[in-house]
């Protein structure tokens, strides 16, 4: 008997439903992993501001009230670890809220799994040596450039030290920066004790774990033939199925609505892909040129193929910076040239900023509705028949007092801009920190995961 | 093909689906054919040149690409097409998760006798 390890997603981004963990243990008896993704690319920055706020934040506190909901499934006896980076930028105040709230739900015993060792601040605030692997990868500049205005800088580490936490008997990983895919590929490792240089099948994980990272965006989420979905109340998270060869299926729990397609999952594994014949995950390189799906019933899609190499000698490090501050706001304008008259209440708004003192730095002036979501690109309705458009304004500037006088001048609009102007009801504009991002990279050398196992008591 | 042979306009969403997103401040696009004639037909006319000046109004400032054959689908990376990407850019869609529905809409030219099989 080929015997697979199953093992779901139930949460694609720190946003995501915040029931679907538990929907997903329920519909799903047999799931062995819960893998729980928190963390986009300027997610840490976000952790950062929480953070001046109370030190004792910078994780995705969400977590916690996906951890008490699940108590009642450990209580139950049932046998399901769960994988997750929640704890961002924090990962040890989230070990321990997340042991102090299966204490308080008598979860004796249980053990949470604490990764850390990713955030490599102060080695790109003062590289070194290593200067040269710490510039921006997309624009080549050095990241002295930026040094005294870093606020995070982590490095995308491995599913070796999850494998290790699992080892150690651990029903809840908690880390920091982890790839994505790795926190499919650790219990991979871990229930078939593949070696971690057996890299055909640790690149099957990594595609397993690609495919399943956005959770619903497999399933049936953002599909091209997206109205044509069954049930999508209910749209089922997804679940691989991985056997020991690495060979997997992509499902969802069979009562669950939404479809797992051969086109859902060719769309998802396109997903922020490079173009390039080569995934760079930590734990291998996926070659991706012999990958093929194929369709062994309803909602089950068969993927093999993947072949892997040896990874780097380097981590990628997503570093986030302060540059400046921004603020969008919006007015719906009805009625006839409502293009026209958009344009030029948002001409007026920028103007008055001006003639206040502020010269901002970079605005932006868009009105949806008329093609202006993806400008000169998609075609543009005549604006005889255009009665009503969504005014988007955005501004950014180093200033903070440039952007909240921009935040103030939008209101004035509803009683002084154009007639039909309407839809304020969201009040002022936001005024938020902006995060630069800097893609560079780490050597392997300089970062050293630690894992540490905290108990229940 | 010949200039006389007989063609016919549909968008590009009635032969592949797609599918886009960011990586910093480029935004890549899945395109996969809706039947393998499809494909064959797409690799050769959705050229890396064609995508890159349909983008052109947000200025990108390069493209890469790859075909995968076994899945019928074609990768395009527009570099820098993001005007700064998910947290700089002041545009509705900093991510570029509208470009794939943005490129669905261009209208493909296909000779008539090959109609059927690329729609079926």
């Amino acid at each position: 008997m080929n015997r697979c390890v199953k093992i779901g997603n139930g949460q694609g981004f720190w946003g995501d439903s915040p029931d679907a963990p538990l929907r997903l243990v329920k519909a799903q008896p047999d799931l062995d992993y819960l893998t729980l993704d928190y963390l986009a690319e300027v997610s840490l920055s976000i952790m950062a501001v929480q953070r001046e706020q109370d030190p004792r934040l910078g994780y995705a506190r969400d977590f916690i009230g996906v951890t008490k909901a699940l108590t009642s499934e450990w209580k139950n006896r049932r046998k399901l670890r769960v994988v997750t980076n929640a704890g961002g930028l924090n990962p040890r105040g989230c070990a321990e809220a997340c042991v102090a709230a299966l204490r308080e739900a008598g979860c004796k015993g249980m053990k949470v799994g604490l990764v850390t060792g990713d955030d490599v601040l102060s080695f790109a605030k003062d590289p070194g040596p290593h200067a040269e692997h710490f510039r921006n990868w997309e624009t080549g500049e050095p990241i002295s450039t930026v040094a005294d205005r870093l606020t995070t800088a982590h490095a995308y580490i491995g599913a070796d030290s999850v494998a290790e936490a699992l080892r150690a008997g651990a029903d809840i990983v908690v880390t920091g920066r982890v790839a994505d895919p790795s926190l499919t590929v650790a219990p991979c490792i871990v229930e078939f004790n593949w070696s971690l240089t057996d890299y055909h099948r640790l690149a099957q994980a990594t595609i397993a774990g690609h495919l399943i990272e956005c959770g619903t965006q497999v399933s049936g989420g953002i599909l091209t033939d997206w109205l044509e979905l069954d049930d999508p109340v209910d749209l089922g998270f997804p679940v691989v199925e991985v056997e020991s060869s690495g060979s997997f299926i992509v499902t969802k729990p069979p009562s669950s609505g939404g479809k797992v397609s051969l086109l859902s999952v060719k769309e998802q594994f396109l997903y922020e892909m490079g173009s390039s014949d080569t995934y760079i995950s930590p734990d291998c390189l996926v070659k991706l040129d012999d990958i093929e799906f194929i369709e062994e019933g309803p909602n089950r899609i068969r993927a093999q193929g993947a072949r892997g190499e040896s990874p780097t000698g380097f981590y990628k490090v997503s570093a986030t910076y302060r540059d400046g501050f921004t603020a969008s706001g919006m007015l719906t304008i009805v009625g006839r040239n409502a293009v026209e008259k958009a344009r030029r209440a948002g001409e007026i708004v920028f103007e008055r900023v001006r003639r206040a003192g502020f010269d901002l730095a970079r605005t932006h002036i868009e009105c949806l509705g008329y093609g202006d979501a993806v400008p000169g690109v998609l075609r543009r309705p005549d604006p005889e028949d255009v009665v009503e458009v969504v005014l988007r304004l955005s501004a950014s500037d180093p200033r903070k007092e440039a952007v909240d006088r921009f935040a103030k001048e939008i209101a004035p609009m509803v009683t002084g801009g154009p007639p039909g102007t309407t839809g304020y009801a969201t009040g002022r504009a936001k005024v938020r920190p902006v995060y630069g991002y800097w893609p560079c990279l780490v050597p392997r050398s300089l970062v050293s995961p630690v894992v540490e196992i905290l108990e229940v008591t | 093909m010949s200039s006389t042979e007989s063609m016919v306009r549909m968008k590009l969403g009635v032969l592949a689906c797609a599918r886009s997103g960011d990586k910093g401040s480029s935004s890549n696009i899945g395109v996969i054919a809706r039947t393998p004639a499809a494909f064959e037909f797409l690799k050769e006319w959705l050229t890396p040149d064609r995508v890159l000046e349909y983008f052109k109004p947000l200025g990108p400032t390069g493209i890469q690409s790859h075909v995968f054959p076994k899945l019928g689908a074609m990768n395009y990376t527009l570099e820098g097409v993001l005007a700064g990407g998910g947290s700089r850019s002041l545009r509705i869609d900093a991510q570029g998760k509208a470009l794939a529905q943005a490129l669905l809409e261009i209208d493909v030219e296909v000779p008539a006798a090959l109609v059927a099989s690329l729609v079926s």
